[in-house]
């Protein structure tokens, strides 16, 4: 064969890897945890696009989140998939840049604003423009359990610039119960995912009316006191 | 034809059933399968409330089948099967007690506790040690919970985590255990399959109340019995209940148990009775917390805890009459 072939190769194999590793990582264990220790309730789940590009925005309360969007989608779909994440958080530790880029396959976003002069948006716009689907924590991050902070203009921004795709509201119950911030070792509770109806970042008060739509999804299911 | 049927006979006897038990177990699915054609026979009303309540009706027998198809796999495959799957039920259950009711942060560890107490309590049951089946929830739990919890440190709050915990530990472990252990309280001498037949007998026997005190209660009912707590029970409902239950308790005891019919009516008439105040237990417990269902695990019905609440009051009551009488 040709010697063009054999040089990219490595690369493509390893991405071929890293995928096959992920989908087995959510067959054999993201998905047994979800069904056995949690229990998933998705409500309005005939509301999920069945392909990309898509802008899921949802409240952020634990880890558990990215794992349990993800989880939505059909295995198949799971490389199409990507969450995005503060590179300040995520790249710091070897291991956990190994666990969400390379497993996860995240989409590293500076908080701080792109250095040399690089768009901090680029890596998420290419994506969607690929027509995968982006998974968006608007509140930056997890903050107190169980209680929604107020959104940062990231989503925004990206909304503006592809006001064609759909932005789907998310909220997620529970799981900041199941595994708040600080903590390590899961407690088993009920989770619910309920899904909005799907807007779009173009005319005024986008941020406005995306915090709206979350917080009416929230008033969907029950919530017990937590202290 | 006659080879046949003494064939599939000799098959359940091998897995320990007796053939009455698989008869009874045919009759039920012969109503399920009933059941399904009716619903898929009849047009629902024009109207959109007409065509929500066709639909939650459908849903509501598909999750039956569900939960039949689980219980007859179980039995088939024997004791420990049967064992394992209440542990589940157990565990389900606790861990949708602990989602609607209010907990503290603090208290994570001691849940994960309360949730370790699910797989002991089963052990004892699998290995049939009465002494601590009987003890280990209501005295060493009850124990061991507020320790654990006094030593997370935080005093605000406290009576009500320990007392809600241990309530929960009792009626989702404990009292549902008593299900379990039927498999179990049989003497050595006693024919094979009387354990499953105590056991399906009280399923068969509890929810047949529900569904008889629902239908009744829809059919005459006129005088609410409980307005406050749960405003679609009545009078007629509950009498109905009763008076069909206890009818089929005398029936099905001597084909399942070694209950004769008349004792059976009695225990029909207890198990009804139970199997009512397990129901508007569980009602004044949502109303309390402000919530409809207490979850959404079986379309249809609701949570797993909306299912088993009466059974929640009949199995500790149908234990120990059971075991002071005949073993």
């Amino acid at each position: 064969m040709s010697s063009a072939i054999s040089t990219s190769s490595p690369g493509r194999l390893r991405l071929r890897l890293r995928s096959a590793l992920r989908v087995a990582f959510f067959a054999a264990v993201v998905r047994p945890f979800l069904l056995v220790a949690i229990g998933l309730a998705v409500r309005h789940r005939e509301r999920l696009p069945k392909a990309g590009p898509l802008i899921i925005a949802a409240n952020h309360n634990s880890h558990l989140d990215t794992l349990a969007l993800m989880a939505l989608f059909p295995l198949r779909q799971l490389q199409h998939v990507h969450a995005v994440a503060a590179a300040d958080y995520f790249l710091t530790n070897r291991f956990l840049k190994w666990f969400a880029v390379d497993l996860l396959a995240i989409i590293p976003v500076e908080r701080t604003g792109g250095k040399g002069g690089r768009d901090p948006l680029a890596d998420a716009l290419e994506a969607l423009d690929r027509g995968d689907v982006l998974i968006i924590f608007p509140e930056g991050s997890r903050g107190e359990p169980e209680t929604r902070q107020a959104f940062k203009r990231g989503i925004g921004h990206i909304a503006r610039r592809r006001p064609d795709v759909p932005v789907l509201p998310v909220f997620l119950r529970g799981f900041g119960r199941v595994l708040p911030k600080g903590d390590h070792l899961p407690v088993p509770f009920f989770c619910d995912v309920v899904i909005g109806e799907p807007m779009t970042g173009a005319g005024e008060g986008f941020m406005q009316r995306l915090e709206a739509a979350v917080d009416a999804l929230a008033r969907e299911t029950p919530s017990p006191d937590w202290v | 034809m006659n080879a046949v049927l003494a064939e599939i006979a000799a098959f359940f006897a091998s897995r320990g059933l007796p053939l009455p038990l698989v008869a009874v177990v045919g009759v039920i699915l012969a109503g399920l399968v009933f059941a399904s054609v009716f619903v898929r026979l009849r047009r629902p009303g024009s109207d959109e409330k007409a065509a929500a309540k066709h639909a939650e009706l459908k849903a509501r027998i598909r999750s039956w089948w569900v939960m039949v198809a689980i219980l007859v796999a179980a039995l088939v495959l024997g004791r420990t099967a049967m064992i394992v799957l209440l542990a589940f039920v157990s565990y389900l259950a606790l861990k949708e007690y602990l989602t609607i009711i209010p907990t503290r942060r603090t208290d994570r560890v001691v849940l994960l506790v309360a949730y370790l107490a699910v797989p002991i309590q089963y052990y004892w049951v699998g290995s049939a040690w009465y002494g601590m089946f009987v003890i280990f929830i209501p005295v060493y739990m009850f124990l061991i919970l507020p320790a654990a919890l006094v030593l997370r440190g935080e005093t605000a709050g406290f009576l009500k985590a320990a007392g809600t915990l241990h309530w929960g530990l009792m009626i989702a472990v404990f009292a549902i255990s008593h299900a379990a252990y039927l498999l179990a309280v049989p003497t050595p001498g006693s024919p094979e399959g009387t354990g499953a037949g105590l056991l399906v007998f009280l399923i068969i026997v509890t929810e047949f109340n529900d569904v008889a005190q629902f239908l009744s209660g829809r059919k005459f009912g006129r005088r609410k019995i409980t307005p406050k707590v749960s405003p679609n029970k009545t009078v007629e409902g509950f009498v109905g209940g009763l008076v069909a239950t206890t009818l089929l308790a005398a029936l099905l005891a001597p084909v399942l148990t070694p209950i004769a019919p008349l004792p059976g009516a009695a225990i029909g008439a207890l198990l009804a009775v139970a199997g009512f105040f397990g129901d508007i237990v569980m009602s004044a417990v949502k109303r309390d917390l402000g919530i409809k269902d207490t979850g959404t695990m079986l379309p249809g019905h609701g949570g797993i805890l909306d299912r088993i609440d009466s059974l929640v009051f009949t199995a500790p009551l149908f234990f120990h009459v059971v075991r002071y009488f005949y073993f």
